[in-house]
């Protein structure tokens, strides 16, 4: 069997604007991952443009691309990924060090509710308290845009719904644009826009007339 | 059917093993140069040391080396009888040895020599040569002789060669017809040196008769060897001879135990000895530590696959054999490498040790059974630490193997209440709770990395220590550039006959008086040597520079002799002078020093010369004088009568310093292998770990904006504090084990004062660094390809 090339997005043609909550919405498989990869430059396309403001990060080198994610980009794993040797604060302190403008550690945690909990150990948290930390750490340095995947799939819906109420928070508050990924349906009521993902290509793109407050969200 | 399928499974669990040595190449090869390392230290020093061993006692048996050995001034040929017949005596031998002065042709310099005779069979009964060239002496055939092999060697002479002795003030000249190596001087070395100078110093065998004529002995002996009966006992055999030699000017009988020759070797057989357990151990003891963690994280990595084995049947055992099975691959190119490694170094070695011990049949030979032991040895110490490791494997319940590990658990460590604390950044916050969350692991790696430093040390301190002793013995106690001895004591006069010498600024007298030192049950036979206390030429007494000076009356004694006679400043010896008029005295010591060889007694000239009853007369002199007369002045000297032997100090100096520089070399590059393989194998391994280990965490930190520089500062911060903390460690264990080394082999000849030079610290820390540098070169590469986008979909 000779080597197959697939394609794991085609003719992708998006605008993401300032300030909105948009939500990426597929199935296992859609691309959508692949999409938040390069959004958040994690990869280049083979072929295309991306464009951030004026920035060309198509054919970025690597350092450029770690610039990138340094100054404008915020990250929220599904999985938290905090770093297990350092308290609640010091997951945060650890990216508000890379950036001047960042806002301080203790607040980033007061701004999810976690302040009390701040020199507890990822391992002494529950999940959904590990998440907001994440949250915390993502939105610490002012990022310009907050990529979220699937940040509720380890979560139940109860403590899910408490962690996409802080990503509401932050989205209006800070005005932080937040991408969301998820294959989720009952997610995307809270987005701004959503835009389904199939077989690498957008399917469909929809705005919500009337925005849903994640507490009114149910799966 | 089942058998079929178990078939395949075996099968393919096999091909999972060769699959897992190739993922850990890398490490496998570093732990393997550990095995190595301790299989090489093995077998280079067990081998050696059994080649010597060997050679040693074959050749002992075949020349028939004697068991007691005595000097006497001068006895009449009809004691021998008499001596025959003490009880305990096997066999007897009476001989003539005197002091030579040498010429050969082309060499300028004087060589001292000792001339021994033969007897008219031309092989003695006892202390036979091994014959390298040519034959021995005919006794029909005047002025024959047959001289030491490296004196041959080092003025290239063979048989047919003409050779001058200056005996007892006559010029004889004599014909070489053989070379050949006694068991008496496998090492030669000349009075009063501690490291042997071939050019300057031959051992040469004559006929009884013409060296009795020459030197007037005729009817008489003047040294003796002989052996014992299985059951006799050698200090009461001593005593009896020592009081039947007593009235013809007894130096004191002594056993084998005493020879120089035989103590010199004896004491290298230690140290291999020595180093044949301590290296090894080392090593195998830090490759146990390697296999531990490195399969303690491959069960970890593979903690669903051995759960999936274990569901479908496999035992305990089974999966352990596997794993096992992966230790001992790894092992088999350690234990290859070190093989071939030992054995590469052992011949190294062991021609090193035939420049130094001349032994006729010294052949390196590694034999099966050392192949043999080493195998099992480096096997065991394999398995061991893997087996700490495997426990893990046993415990597992297959169900609880199926869940993924638990997170890891840290907690505020007790050095966060510091107040710097709070100073530090988070990843150097990151860097301490790592290394505080496995204590006993970072312990252990800093004690692995630690001994490579330590083994540095190990193999350079000989070489420092004997640098310091050449430089204190030639460069601060002993300032003369010639001494002379006179054949026998002559007035205080013949000094001003030297003083006249052209070229000459300095001469002083000096005098040695053979003696027993006694305090209570305890006796210790040596020389005192009697110089003025206001001496330029011998300024210093003390080794550790202390600028000590003779005391007025009394005995200076180093501690050495004073820890073995249990005396101490202000307590009084016996001395027995065993020439001359053999007076008793009571001598209080007056002054104890540090000395790094020898136990010589040391009185102003006046006080010995009183006490012996010899004063006003001399032994010898030693002379200062201008090096661009010293061609001439050895030309004047060689005619002069009566001048036993003269010794030019910056020629021994140059020739040790030679010989030196050679070994340098071969110890350098053992040394640094040795080293090198250990810490190589623990930093990389460590790092390798961590890198397994962390690798979602550095990738997590790289998706949040970290630079591949800022996520290797992690990583190798961890390291570096691991080596910077086992640098220092490592000079002191080095310092310690050098320590326990040179107290262990503490002789009458010769105590070696501990040094360790700068270079030799530098070297060690260096070896440690680039070992670190290169491992973290390797490890960089992963960094660079930390995968950012699994850990973005991958959970603990």
């Amino acid at each position: 069997m000779g080597e197959v090339t697939v394609h794991a997005l085609r003719g992708i043609d998006l605008d993401i604007y300032a300030g909105e909550l948009v939500v990426l919405l597929g199935t296992s498989g859609s691309g959508k991952s692949t999409l938040l990869n390069i959004l958040g430059g994690l990869d280049v396309p083979t072929s295309g443009t991306v464009l951030y403001e004026a920035q060309n990060l198509t054919h970025a080198s690597e350092r450029e691309l770690t610039q990138f994610r340094r100054l404008h980009v915020g990250f929220v794993f599904q999985f938290y990924n905090l770093i297990p040797s350092l308290t609640a604060l010091e997951n945060v302190t650890i990216v508000t060090e890379m950036k001047e403008d960042s806002m301080p550690p203790q607040e980033a945690l007061n701004l999810v509710g976690l302040g009390a909990r701040s020199h507890h150990f990822p391992s002494q948290l529950s999940g959904g308290e590990q998440q907001r930390v994440a949250i915390s750490r993502a939105i610490a340095k002012r990022p310009s845009i907050l990529l979220c995947d699937e940040p509720t799939g380890a979560l139940d819906s109860q403590t899910g719904i408490s962690v996409l109420e802080v990503l509401e928070k932050v989205n209006q508050s800070m005005g932080t644009t937040t991408v969301l990924i998820t294959h989720n349906a009952s997610i995307a009521d809270m987005a701004d826009r959503v835009i389904q993902l199939s077989d690498g290509q957008i399917s469909n793109i929809h705005t919500n007339a009337q925005k849903c407050s994640p507490r009114d969200l149910r799966w | 059917m089942f058998a079929q399928g178990l078939t395949l499974v075996i099968s393919s669990i096999n091909r999972k093993l060769f699959r897992d040595f190739w993922y850990l190449r890398g490490q496998a090869f570093a732990i393997a140069l550990v095995i190595a390392g301790g299989l090489a230290s093995l077998v280079m020093s067990v081998s050696t040391l059994e080649s010597l061993q060997l050679s040693q006692t074959s050749f002992y048996q075949r020349a028939r080396f004697a068991d007691v050995f005595a000097s006497i001034k001068r006895a009449p040929d009809s004691l021998e009888a008499r001596l025959r017949n003490l009880p305990g005596v096997n066999q007897l031998e009476t001989r003539i040895v005197a002091p030579v002065r040498l010429r050969v042709a082309g060499f300028e310099q004087p060589i001292s020599g000792k001339m021994i005779s033969l007897p008219d069979s031309g092989h003695p009964l006892l202390n036979d040569l091994e014959l390298f060239q040519g034959r021995t002496i005919r006794s029909d055939a005047p002025n024959e002789v047959v001289i030491s092999e490296a004196f041959a060697e080092a003025h290239s002479l063979s048989p047919g060669d003409e050779l001058s002795a200056i005996i007892d003030g006559r010029i004889n000249s004599f014909t070489i017809v053989g070379t050949a190596v006694s068991p008496e001087y496998i090492v030669q070395t000349q009075p009063g040196t501690m490291i042997p100078d071939y050019q300057r110093y031959g051992i040469i065998w004559v006929n009884r008769r013409l060296l009795a004529s020459a030197y007037g002995m005729s009817g008489a002996f003047n040294d003796l060897a002989m052996t014992l009966t299985p059951e006799a006992n050698p200090k009461v055999i001593i005593n009896l001879l020592d009081n039947a030699l007593k009235p013809y000017g007894a130096f004191g009988a002594y056993d084998r135990e005493d020879q120089i020759s035989h103590q010199f070797l004896s004491s290298e057989l230690d140290q291999l000895s020595v180093m044949a357990t301590l290296l090894p151990t080392i090593f195998l003891g830090v490759a146990a530590f390697l296999f531990n963690i490195v399969i303690s994280r491959i069960i970890a990595l593979q903690r669903e696959q051995i759960a999936t084995l274990k569901a479908f049947g496999y035992g305990n055992y089974e999966i352990a054999w596997h794993y096992i099975k992966l230790v001992l691959m790894i092992s088999t190119i350690g234990i290859a490498i070190g093989l071939l490694g030992g054995a590469y170094m052992g011949r190294g070695l062991s021609h090193l040790y035939s420049e130094y011990y001349r032994l006729p049949f010294l052949t390196y030979r590694l034999e099966w059974w050392l192949v043999a032991v080493a195998v099992v040895v480096s096997i065991t110490a394999a398995c061991t630490g893997a087996l700490f490791a495997l426990y893990r494997v046993v415990r597992m319940a297959p169900a609880e193997a199926m869940r993924p590990e638990a997170p890891t658990n840290y907690r505020a460590t007790w050095f966060e209440r510091w107040q710097g604390w709070q100073l530090l950044g988070a990843p150097e916050r990151m860097i301490l709770r790592q290394l505080s969350r496995r204590p006993l692991k970072a312990l252990l790696s800093i004690f692995g990395i630690s001994f490579s430093c330590a083994i540095i040390i190990l193999g350079s301190f000989g070489q420092d220590s004997v640098r310091r002793m050449l430089d204190i013995q030639f460069g601060h106690i002993t300032q003369e550039d010639l001494t002379i001895v006179f054949t026998d004591l002559k007035p205080l006069r013949a000094l001003y006959n030297l003083q006249q010498l052209p070229g000459v600024h300095t001469a002083e007298p000096f005098l040695y008086a053979p003696v027993e030192l006694r305090s209570g049950h305890r006796k210790h036979r040596t020389s005192i040597q009697g110089f003025n206390p206001d001496s330029r030429l011998r300024p210093h007494l003390d080794s550790e520079r202390r600028s000590t000076q003779l005391p007025p009356e009394g005995i200076a004694i180093n501690q050495f002799l004073a820890d073995k006679l249990h005396v101490s400043e202000g307590d009084t010896l016996t001395v027995e002078f065993l020439t001359g008029h053999k007076r008793v005295r009571q001598i209080p010591v007056a002054l104890i020093i540090q000395e790094d060889y020898g136990t010589l007694g040391y009185m102003t000239l006046e006080s010995l010369g009183r006490a012996s009853s010899e004063g006003p007369r001399i032994s010898g002199a030693w002379l200062a004088v201008d090096t661009e007369v010293l061609p001439a002045l050895y030309q004047q000297l060689n005619d002069w009568p009566g001048i036993s032997f003269s010794v030019t100090r910056h020629e021994i100096l140059q020739s040790i310093s030679d010989m030196l520089d050679e070994q340098i070399l071969t110890f350098l590059v053992i040394t640094t292998f040795l080293a090198g393989s250990i810490a190589f194998g623990v930093i990389y391994n460590s790092l390798r770990i961590a890198v397994s280990e962390r690798a979602r965490e550095l990738a997590s930190l790289r998706v949040l904006g970290y630079t591949q520089r800022e996520v290797a500062y992690i990583l190798f911060g961890e390291q570096t504090l691991l080596l910077l903390t086992a640098i220092p460690l490592g000079f002191f264990l080095g310092y310690q084990l050098a320590f326990f080394f040179v107290s262990s082999l503490q002789t009458d000849l010769f105590r070696m004062t501990l040094i360790v030079n700068q270079g030799t610290y530098t070297m060690a820390a260096l070896v440690v660094l680039v070992s670190g540098v290169i491992s973290a070169a390797i490890v960089w590469r992963r960094i660079q390809h930390l995968d950012m986008v699994a850990v973005l979909k991958t959970g603990d």
